[in-house]
């Protein structure tokens, strides 16, 4: 371990001289953390308001005309990719990841500076080249966020030309963005943190973040090798992926590729892209209950090992979304089993959660709200997993709204809710100021019931066989009128959750320059984020020394100690009891 | 895709029990204590960028391990359409000028060793440019292969033969830019040899990497 890569100095790294140099092309992990952000949610606004456009469609197709049918395959395309991958992976790894590692290992700064800032840079230009799709002719792709071929390439879907090269191109980008970015923060974690922080004192946020980040780094070359090789199929007419077609009365095109290749590309990163949002919420709740709930988490090496098996098992388990694909049957068996599998570690996580919150001392402040609610959306969207990992019963659910509520649950609004608790959290340390804590509470149980509004009634839906991907349902039989209604429902608590996310937006903004006053410490966290010599901390973090670590990230309520929490650079007296103390070792 | 999966596994085992397991049983909440108390032993003190370097080839490697299992898929879903290329008889010579590359790489790390500086330069600057000959061996390759009729989109065999000399042309371009900043700051006066070590070692790894990586996929299109 080397604890001196970028040692004790009394001058800064590269200092930043002017606004642009310190704002604009900024090499602090902080700035870079705070244009990821930003990038990421504005981008996420985008997909929203997609989303909400889908809604209405879907909730009142006699009242509202704004999109045709082209523009709801485009939007569902859209909405998908840019949440999954644009907003969330980037705002996890990029936004967080960025801002938190440096400070809760106690280092200077990234040790590749340089590479972190083109990583946003070139995140940037995918973006903008995502956005581009909506400008060229024929607009962005319509092939469903999967991208399967052959309908991804063949006239007929919207974008069929311009727009599936364009999100190829995007994505292209943002892998090589995310290596640049996924190099520094593997190589920070393992070789910048500061002295005594070893692997198992590591707060679980950076044990989440981490191992998402070796994932990401092992898994988005798949999705690199499906988008060039479809490339090649869209605009050179290679046939990697292209049956022959007779496509539109045309005589076929292309000849013997293989659609299926492209799914076990796609889901090899897919599946692991799973975890690479969950694994940081996983980390970044344990850090808020524990803090919020004074107490130390319960069972923190099992944590930790479950991470690192959630990580490795989440490569063996992708075909189960290809249940249906055509795919040869007796996969389906290994693959159930293995999905099975990796819902023991994660159910340690969920038990040990629980547990922390046993006897703890809850203050329910809004980033706790949102951990909380975090636990019963995971559990919630969990067990439909278990459902649809099993072949039989996901063959009939497949392709219906019983999916789509199982993944909002699990995927959308379980890391949205972490995510919010995580701003909540570290927006004093990264601004200064609180948020208003009424309007906190106003987003959260706003936000909170009317996503179950949304999507407990989706299930329903599911099971009555109602397909999703449809723009329109016409009279068919085995769909009750009932549907409609309970579609228009979900189509106003849409609307509502949609509209409340702007009361968090204006706290953002508002609080920025009238919120209270936050201090260093503002929630007594042992972290070392929160033990900086300035808030928010200055270009190189630590002023003239760097911390050292005596302790765990989790000494709460350590009986006999003066106050009900220690921070990890205090170091051991007679007056401050050691961990073992606790009452929870041999 | 079998392959990949074996890849990952294997790598995520060596990783956990080469690295981590020895640590990851430290019951840190009973251990608090300064430094010394809680490691006894088992530092790695590498620079960043040699991490990072390796870090990077663990992605480079998955990335070639999947292309491999795509090349694998296609050839055994192919229906009938799958013609075994004739490889250019040229890319024998390629793969010669490749390994003499790696091994003008090695020799200027050797000197580098030794503090010669002279030699280090002559090293360096005999690698790449004889990975500039393997890349331009390889040009010549594809048009000789163009030149008889054979397109990307002819059939599958030939599409994989340029997307995966393709690819790894392109991540020795990527080294040889490194190269190129190496050999400009050599010349720099001033610059001790002290201060490119370092690059000129981990050129070299990054070298006698896509020399391997090569020669798996010669042996691939050879044989298949």
């Amino acid at each position: 371990m080397a604890y001196v890569a970028i040692a004790d100095r009394d001058h800064a790294l590269h200092d930043p001289q002017t606004f642009i140099t310190k704002y604009i092309w900024s090499q602090d992990h902080k700035v870079i953390a705070i244009q990821y952000a930003i990038t990421a949610i504005a981008i996420g606004l985008v997909a929203l308001t997609m989303s909400v456009l889908m809604r209405l469609q879907l909730g009142f197709p006699h009242f509202f005309s704004v999109i045709a049918p082209n523009n709801y395959l485009q939007f569902i395309t859209m909405h998908g990719m840019i949440m999954v991958i644009y907003l969330l992976t980037a705002l996890f790894l990029g936004g967080f990841g960025n801002y938190l590692i440096p400070l809760m290992c106690g280092a200077r700064d990234m040790v590749f500076p340089y590479l972190n800032m083109v990583s946003y840079w070139v995140y940037l230009v995918a973006v903008l080249v995502l956005v581009a799709g909506f400008f060229v002719a024929g607009g962005p792709t319509g092939a469903g966020w999967t991208l399967y071929p052959p309908q991804a390439v063949l006239p007929g879907t919207p974008g069929a030309s311009w727009g599936i090269v364009l999100m190829l191109l995007s994505l292209a980008l943002f892998i090589v963005a995310f290596t640049m970015g996924g190099l520094n923060y593997v190589t920070t974690v393992l070789q910048a943190r500061c002295r005594g922080m070893t692997l198992m004192r590591m707060p679980l946020s950076i044990w989440g973040i981490f191992m998402a980040t070796v994932l990401g780094l092992l898994a988005f070359p798949a999705l690199l090798v499906g988008a060039v090789m479809m490339t090649l199929d869209s605009v050179v007419g290679t046939s990697f992926f292209l049956p022959a077609v007779v496509s539109m009365g045309q005589p076929p095109t292309h000849n013997g590729g293989s659609p299926l290749l492209f799914q076990h590309l796609f889901w090899f990163f897919g599946h692991p892209e799973v975890y690479i949002v969950a694994l940081p919420a996983f980390g970044i709740v344990s850090d808020l209950l524990s803090t919020h709930a004074r107490r130390h988490i319960f069972g923190y090496r099992m944590m930790v090992w479950a991470i690192l098996a959630i990580g490795c098992l989440s490569f063996v388990v992708w075909a189960h979304h290809m249940y249906v694909s055509g795919m040869n049957p007796y996969f389906g068996f290994f693959f159930a089993t293995t999905t099975l599998i990796i819902a023991v570690p994660t159910a340690i996580k969920v038990y040990n959660w629980v547990l922390t919150l046993w006897r703890g001392d809850i203050h329910l402040t809004v980033p706790m709200l949102f951990a909380i609610g975090f636990i019963f959306t995971f559990i919630n969207g969990g067990l439909t997993g278990l459902f649809l990992g099993n072949v039989t019963v996901d063959v009939p659910l497949s392709a219906t709204y019983f999916v789509v509520a199982h993944f909002h649950m699990v995927m959308g609004v379980s890391p949205i809710l972490v995510v919010f608790g995580a701003i909540y959290h570290w927006y004093p340390k990264i601004t200064g100021r609180m948020l208003n804590d009424t309007l906190g509470r106003i987003h959260f149980w706003l936000t909170f019931l009317g996503t179950y509004a949304i999507y407990l009634p989706m299930h329903y839906l599911g099971i009555l066989g109602v397909p999703r991907r449809y723009y329109a349902f016409g009279g068919t039989e085995f769909i009750p009128q009932s549907v409609q209604w309970v579609n228009a429902g979900i189509t106003i608590s849409a609307l509502f959750v949609a509209a409340v996310q702007l009361v968090f937006l204006f706290n953002l903004i508002w609080s920025l320059s009238k919120g209270k006053p936050a201090g260093s410490n503002p929630w007594r966290a042992t972290t070392l984020e929160w033990q900086t010599p300035d808030t928010p901390p200055k270009h190189g973090n630590w002023g003239p020394k760097l911390p050292v670590v005596y302790r765990w990230a989790y000494d709460y309520s350590v009986p006999g100690a003066k106050e009900d929490f220690i921070p990890q650079n205090q170091p051991l007296d007679a007056r401050t009891p050691a961990g073992r103390e606790h009452g929870i070792g041999p | 895709m079998s392959l990949s999966v074996a890849f990952v596994a294997l790598l995520a085992g060596v990783v956990v029990w080469g690295l981590l397991v020895r640590r990851l049983t430290a019951k840190s909440w009973e251990a608090p204590g300064s430094l010394e108390d809680v490691e006894a032993g088992g530092r790695i003190s590498l620079p960043p960028a040699k991490i990072g370097l390796w870090i990077l080839l663990a992605v480079i490697t998955s990335l070639f391990g999947l292309f491999i299992s795509a090349y694998w898929m296609r050839m055994e879903h192919a229906h009938g359409d799958w013609t075994p290329l004739a490889v250019p008889r040229l890319l024998w010579l390629n793969t010669a000028v490749l390994i003499l590359s790696s091994a003008a790489m090695q020799w200027a790390r050797g000197t580098a060793r030794r503090a010669q500086a002279e030699r280090v330069r002559i090293g360096l600057i005999a690698g790449g440019v004889l990975a500039l000959a393997f890349l331009a061996g390889q040009l010549l390759a594809w048009r000789q292969l163009s030149a008889s009729g054979y397109f990307m989109a002819s059939s599958p065999a030939i599409a994989f033969f340029y997307l995966l000399t393709g690819v790894h042309g392109l991540h020795l371009l990527g080294g040889l830019l490194v190269w190129g900043k190496t050999v400009v700051r050599m010349a720099q006066p001033g610059v001790e040899l002290i201060d490119v070590r370092l690059s000129v070692e981990l050129c070299t790894v990054y070298w006698h990497y896509l020399l391997l990586v090569w020669l798996v996929l010669f042996a691939l299109l050879l044989s298949t």
